[in-house]
């Protein structure tokens, strides 16, 4: 896709971009090793214009590096990998249940973690696994969860749809269709309560969007100034439903009305990376802000779901080649010559690897243990029996 | 509709209808203690409560400024502040979803619903989010929210203003569930709720926030998990909740005074059930009356029944009895609702069957 670059901006920044091609010299980095450390920024234009809302959107231009560009590309090879591996695995009947993929939204995880801390929320809905990723978790613990052992990040209780990190500032994970903002908000509420300085992002859904407690909840986020960033990943389909069939306004940035929202191309990690910061900045200023990414998913809605009855091929394979969020930093990469497409190609292969062994090692490792069935219904100290079904197969006492 | 002001100066009016002085008031019948009504009772233990722990916050529907619709909140909005006693929108599932997420953190938020019938609205919240996000999250989270709110048959508050959510609430996983039924044991309920860990359901009943006892002055905190004995005796063990505990002991005077010597407990328990108490009682009595307002079909005491058979079978020397409302929306005319709910002449000739 051709950026859009105004002919201003085309001005100011040309002689940047030319003074780069001009000294070659000064940039032959051959090993991706050195352009990891390399943290000296420079500015790159974001293609697609952000749209405003009640809003004066951000700079059209963001501050990276050589070693955040790195770390964008080998994250998001990552969870691209790990998403595959988790098909496959369903495929053979390891995963089972509901598997919801990420592949193709990974700009909007990675370029949010680039703007925030551990001091921050993220809440989501049941398409966790990167999100999961990208707040700390570890392949082993992903692929284990999602294979029901005991290992896994939730014990192997939760599966697909219940992935949490407390510790990371992760709040899941969740199963009912936008159930999780009013979390969010009260994640946001305790942050106020608490005068922590973080920001709550609750992630949603195009489909999610039409839901009343979303409403709800931005009315009471907005009336308390709670500091909360609503995200509403539009992936422009809920399920098998597109979103010109399901909402009267798909223009979910606007359906905030007193709240301002901001549109987001949510395949381009740097824009992702730029909107963020300006969110929280809101957030933490002004208040509730929504931020519509604009985002695709390769895979259909779940592992049940072909993905092909409700869109063409074409259109799928139009976006691989033209929006990939994987693809456009490999091309920044190359075009600013910090790395070589050999390291890209070995970092893939590295990763490759990671995914391999965690999926090994994950097969290999126990279920739960049949204990682990009455465990965690109740916080310790609560006594009381629970009987197996037949009442006479098991009786425990819930610890 | 909300409930109007005009209904809380009517619940005010029919206070000796319903507010029978327990005889054997737990421990407070002497001359020290403080005499309180059950709602000023109810605020008593949120105040001391909130003094104690800065991470208790109130949230609901006109909790502050109003007082509250019942006036437990009265005045604490003013000591406290607004964060801490949050007036929110009309926004059931979303306030129940913010103090779940707020849990998460480790505030501990009680939720106040004007009417348990407006939960329903939040049922989701409740079921999925509450009852199971320590489970599903493998224990990383605690949710130590309360979910309180007026339920039960009022004075014709109509059908959708008198309902019996204890029967909805009692399966799901990983909450619990208990019912206040005197200023005694509303103080300590709620004390215990509060500081529990577990997400807990306070259910409370519209005629009973008139109900006046004396309490000790000294601190105290009941048993979320224990059964209170009302009455000791050994023919029969009567078993009810809430405002029936007030018809059972007005139709135990007119039994006592017949002959009868009824063993009255008050469950207050409704998720897990006290066993232990419970069958200790039937262990002497072997014959068991439930009196229960909720509907019959799938009701409290149609799980108490069950539990009691599967662990009592043997000491049981009759059928175990229960009274409960009748399968119908409640109707408004005073009469007809009358008849909806069990009275004490039905608990009088029940005992009468049962014990011969």
């Amino acid at each position: 896709m051709a950026p859009q670059i105004s002919t201003l901006r085309r001005a100011l920044f040309m002689p940047a971009i030319a003074s780069r091609f001009m000294a070659p010299s000064a940039l032959s980095r051959s090993f991706s090793r050195s352009a990891d450390e390399d943290c000296s920024t420079f500015t790159v234009d974001i293609a697609v214009q952000f749209k405003g809302h009640n809003v004066e959107p951000p700079a059209q231009v963001v501050e990276t590096s050589a070693k955040e560009l790195m770390k964008f590309f080998k994250d998001m090879s990552r969870m691209r990998r790990m998403e595959i591996a988790s098909d496959q695995l369903y495929k053979s009947k390891l995963i089972r249940g509901f598997c919801h993929l990420y592949d193709g939204q990974e700009a909007v995880c990675i370029g949010m973690e680039a703007a925030l801390t551990k001091e921050d929320n993220i809440i989501t809905g049941y398409r966790d696994h990167c999100t999961y990723l990208g707040r700390g978790g570890t392949l082993p613990e992903v692929f284990s969860e999602l294979m029901g052992r005991r290992n896994g990040c939730t014990l192997g209780k939760g599966g697909s749809m219940h992935f949490y990190k407390k510790e990371n500032g992760f709040y899941g994970g969740h199963g009912i269709v936008g159930a999780q903002v009013p979390l969010g908000v009260g994640l946001a509420f305790a942050q106020k309560y608490e005068k922590v300085k973080g920001v709550t992002f609750a992630l949603y859904g195009d489909g999610a969007a039409n839901q009343g407690q979303i409403f709800e909840s931005l009315n009471m986020a907005a009336l308390w100034d709670l500091p909360a960033v609503y995200v509403c990943e539009n992936n422009h389909y809920g399920m098998g439903t597109a979103e010109w069939r399901s909402a009267k306004c798909p223009e979910y940035y606007k359906r905030g009305d007193y709240v301002p929202g901001l549109k987001v191309d949510g395949m381009d990690t740097l824009a992702v990376k730029q909107a963020v910061g300006f969110a929280k900045e809101h957030a933490l200023s002004k208040g509730p802000i929504i931020l519509e990414m604009d985002t695709y998913r390769y895979h259909g809605h779940s592992m049940s779901d072909p993905g092909s009855t409700y869109r063409t091929r074409e259109e799928i394979s139009g976006v691989r080649q033209e929006r990939d969020p994987i693809e456009r930093i490999r091309k920044l990469i190359l075009l600013k010559e910090i790395a070589s497409a050999a390291d890209l190609k070995s970092i893939e292969k590295e990763v490759k690897n990671e995914v391999e062994d965690a999926v090994a090692k994950a097969k290999e490792s126990a279920p739960p243990d049949p204990s682990d069935l009455y465990s965690n219904a109740y916080v310790k100290g609560y006594g009381t029996q629970a009987f197996g079904c037949d009442r006479k197969h098991s009786t425990v006492v819930l610890p | 509709m909300r409930a109007p002001p005009s209904t809380v100066r009517a619940s005010k009016l029919v206070t000796n209808a319903v507010a029978v002085k327990s005889e054997t008031a737990s421990i407070a019948a002497t001359k020290s203690g403080h005499e309180l009504l059950l709602f000023e009772a109810l605020r008593e233990g949120l105040e001391e409560e909130m003094e104690r722990d800065p991470r208790v916050c109130v949230l609901g529907e006109d909790v502050g400024h109003y007082g509250g619709s019942y006036k437990v909140t009265k005045g604490l909005a003013e000591k406290f502040g607004d964060l801490r006693v949050l007036d929110t929108p009309i926004a059931e599932n979303s306030f129940t979803g913010m103090a779940v997420g707020a849990a998460m953190t480790g505030l501990r938020p009680i939720v106040e619903g004007m009417n348990m019938g407006f939960l329903l609205l939040a049922y989701n919240q409740i079921s999925n989010n509450c009852g199971m996000l320590h489970y599903t999250s493998g224990g990383q989270f605690t949710i130590p929210v309360v979910i309180r709110g007026p339920g039960g048959v009022g004075r014709q508050l109509g059908a959708e203003h008198s309902q019996r959510l204890e029967s909805y609430f009692q399966s799901v996983p990983g909450l619990q569930m208990v019912a206040c039924s005197t200023p005694y044991n509303a103080k300590g309920l709620m004390k215990a709720a509060i500081r529990s860990e577990n997400p807990v359901i306070l259910c409370e009943h519209v005629l009973l926030y008139n109900l006046k006892e004396r309490i000790p002055d000294e601190e105290y905190v009941c048993c979320l998990e224990r059964a209170e004995l009302v009455r000791p005796g050994k023919d029969v063990t009567i078993l009810t909740y809430s405002r029936m505990r007030h018809h059972v002991l007005q139709a135990a005077k007119s039994l006592i005074n017949k002959g009868y010597d009824p063993e009255i407990i008050d469950i207050i328990s409704l998720k897990p059930f006290d066993l232990h108490t419970i069958g200790n009682s039937i262990k002497k009595t072997h014959k068991v009356l439930i009196v229960e307002e909720c509907m019959r079909t799938g009701g409290i005491g149609a799980s108490l029944r069950a539990s009691i058979m599967d662990n009592f079978w043997d000491y049981l020397d009759a059928p175990i009895m229960c009274l409960s409302s009748q399968d119908v929306p409640t109707p408004y005319a005073g009469t007809l609702e009358e008849a909806t709910v069990v009275q004490p002449p039905q608990i009088v000739k029940a005992i009468k069957q049962l014990c011969g």
